[in-house]
């Protein structure tokens, strides 16, 4: 009895310690962003006084909503590509046979690899070659480097283990490859999308080294990059209210997102398809 | 509807031949039915016809136009695959639709031939179920109804049933048996493993083995003129008893000595040289009568008796191979009697020492 509720409340003591540990730098993110003028440097575990004149201030001065609207677009993309592009890739590498197949999938891992340091300075040259240079477009190439590897990798895994004969089936209904991908296995394929989609989306919504140097207007820059350039009145000064409020309006939507989707995820959606 | 010819088709995977030169005639309207141990390549066939692997030479016509290098879906076929292989997201009227969607036809004409065929098979209360909410015997019946529905000039069949249990496998036999005869003219081919689900479904059985056909013909002819040992093995159960035996006259007066057992005037048209030599003799269980006279082919002590009710089997030993005979009854014998086995001449087989059966000699 007693050894039961020892272990319960280990249990639970266990479950805190990690609760606070994940989620306390958040929540001391937003406490200090409702804080204003000089409470700002004072510890508090608790708001006493609540103030939204950071949010104001991030709002309505500078670039910030410019660049919030930066990131969105281009994370948009670069999920709506990546996916598109790790569909159909992930169709041709775990459907069709051809010579190299297993090749192909290990170098697309590979390339995933290499620190972004490793790839920048030739990046840069590639997008200055380009003409894209501080343009958004910029920021969706370089970010598809990371992105479509572990698309394509994780939607070629799932799309392997979709029955074989349900593709059959629809060839011999006189689907076409792309009525099979986008009738017959998209749906099919929805909690693959969505967690891979997400991924990619937090990825491209938090990079901040591709974004700082493929950028060198403030208003061609995405959130994050924004947020550490933050200038305060003073040279010394760190604007640390505006940029917990940032950086609590960019975290919003991530969690939103997640929030959203997590419903989408209905795993065993392939039942009864196939075999009893 | 359509007649299929299929000309020396050979499929290879790699290196591995697998289809070793095939060639079959299925005339318009019949119920051909491919059998034969596992992996003995039917499937790939059937494949094969369909469109899904292309062969690796030979011809494939249907209505006598090569449809070789025609994708799937224009030969005019449909397949019920083993696996069902339902679309899961779907219910069970856009499973029979989409392909008709994907033709393009008339949304009108669409729901007439979906509501038709789901009539005929009795899936009418579940068609906006998804797959995953029916039983296996459900499921099976919405595949046969997808394939239905796009009025095929072939049928093919992958061992639809094999999924089922024993009980529900015998009912949706006889509901296929019906279908075939309710859409009249309609070619099938028809994928099974199982001989007695051959026996009892097909106008024709083509029997495949290791990527060649054995012998085609219709069920009775392959159970009473087996071509070749591995056919008259392969049809029946128990399997046919199958002795080496000595030649001893040929020509005429052909008689033969089965290892064990005694001289026994056969009805096979052995060429006059083959006098002497080395053959197989083969009789089946259900052939073999119990006799005290003269005429036993074997005689020997009884080893087992096994009583199923309608039947005895009992298995004596006379040479090296045990025989079995399958006796109608219960025929009273037992462990430890000495007992003779006769058989009717027309229901003896000699095949030459490679397994090719001799001809017969009787009508
Ligand atoms: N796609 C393939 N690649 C390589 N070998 C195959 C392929 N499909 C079938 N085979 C081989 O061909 C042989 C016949 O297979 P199959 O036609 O499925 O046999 P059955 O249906 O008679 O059991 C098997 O040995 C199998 O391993
Ligand atoms: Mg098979």
């Amino acid at each position: 009895m007693i050894a039961k509720l020892v272990r319960g409340a280990a249990f639970y003591a266990l479950v805190s310690v990690i609760v606070v540990v994940a989620v306390f730098p958040f929540y001391y993110a937003i406490l200090t962003s409702l804080k204003s003028g000089t409470a700002l440097f004072e510890v508090d575990y608790w708001p006493k006084a609540l103030s939204l004149a950071n949010y104001v201030s991030v709002l309505t001065t500078g670039t910030f909503l410019r660049n919030l609207g930066n990131s969105l677009l281009i994370a948009t993309v670069v999920v709506a590509l990546s996916l598109l592009l790790g569909v159909t890739a992930a169709y041709s590498l775990s459907r069709i046979r051809f010579r190299g197949r297993g090749l192909l999938l290990i170098t697309i891992l590979s390339v995933s690899m290499f620190p972004q340091i490793a790839v920048l300075a030739g990046l840069f040259e590639l997008i200055r070659a380009l003409g894209i240079y501080n343009t958004p477009p910029a920021l969706i190439f370089a970010y598809m480097i990371f992105t479509l590897p572990f698309t394509v990798w994780v939607l070629t895994t799932f799309m392997r283990d979709l029955p074989v004969e349900i593709e059959e089936a629809a060839i011999i209904d006189g689907a076409t490859p792309w009525i099979i991908v986008s009738k017959v296995f998209l749906p099919l394929m929805w909690p693959a999308l969505v967690t891979t989609g997400l991924l990619a989306f937090i990825a491209a919504w938090n990079e901040f080294l591709f974004a700082l140097t493929f950028t060198s207007s403030s208003t061609q820059r995405t959130v994050p990059v924004a947020i550490a350039l933050f200038g305060g009145a003073g040279q010394f000064e760190i604007p640390w209210g505006n940029i917990m409020a940032a950086s609590v309006i960019v975290t919003v939507p991530l969690v939103v997102l997640v929030l959203v989707f997590q419903r989408k995820i209905v795993a065993g959606l392939t039942g009864g398809g196939v075999k009893g | 509807m359509a007649s299929l010819t299929l000309r020396g088709v050979r499929k290879s995977f790699g290196t591995v031949e697998v289809i070793k030169g095939i060639d079959l005639d299925v005339a318009s309207g019949e119920f051909v039915v491919f059998v034969g141990p596992s992996g003995c390549g039917k499937s790939t066939l059937l494949r094969l016809v369909a469109g899904l692997e292309d062969v690796t030479s030979g011809t494939i016509a249907i209505d006598g136009e090569v449809v070789n290098h025609l994708p799937p879906a224009q030969r005019g076929l449909a397949m019920v695959f083993q696996s069902y292989a339902l679309y899961p997201h779907m219910t069970v009227y856009d499973n029979m639709a989409f392909g008709l969607k994907i033709g393009g036809d008339r949304k009108a004409d669409i729901d007439r031939r979906v509501r038709d065929a789901a009539e005929i098979l009795e899936i009418t209360p579940f068609l906006d179920r998804l797959p995953r909410q029916l039983s296996g015997g459900q499921r099976q019946r919405v595949a046969i109804g997808r394939a239905i529905v796009r009025n095929p000039r072939v049928f093919l069949f992958d061992e639809p049933l094999s999924n089922l249990d024993a009980a529900l496998r015998v009912t949706m036999r006889i509901e296929i048996a019906k279908l075939h005869e309710s859409m009249a003219g309609t070619t099938i081919i028809y994928v099974i493993h199982d001989q007695v689900e051959a026996m009892t479904l097909a106008d024709r059985i083509a029997l495949l083995n290791a990527g060649r056909v054995e012998q085609v013909g219709t069920p009775m002819e392959l159970y009473q003129t087996p071509a070749n040992l591995f056919v008259a093995r392969f049809i029946g159960s128990p399997a046919m008893n199958t002795v080496p035996c000595v030649i001893e006259s040929a020509a005429v007066g052909t008689k033969v000595r089965p290892q064990g057992g005694n001289s026994v005037a056969v009805a096979a048209a052995i060429p006059g040289e083959a006098a002497g030599s080395e053959g197989i003799f083969g009789v089946r269980p259900e052939d073999l009568k119990l006799t005290t006279e003269s005429d036993a082919i074997f005689a020997g002590r009884i080893n087992i008796v096994e009583k199923l009710g309608e039947v005895t089997m009992i298995y004596i030993t006379t040479g090296d191979e045990p025989i079995v005979a399958k006796l109608r009854g219960d025929v009273g014998a037992k462990k430890g009697d000495n007992v003779g086995l006769t058989a009717p001449l027309e229901c003896l087989h000699v095949f030459d020492h490679e397994g090719t059966a001799f001809p017969r000699t009787l009508g």
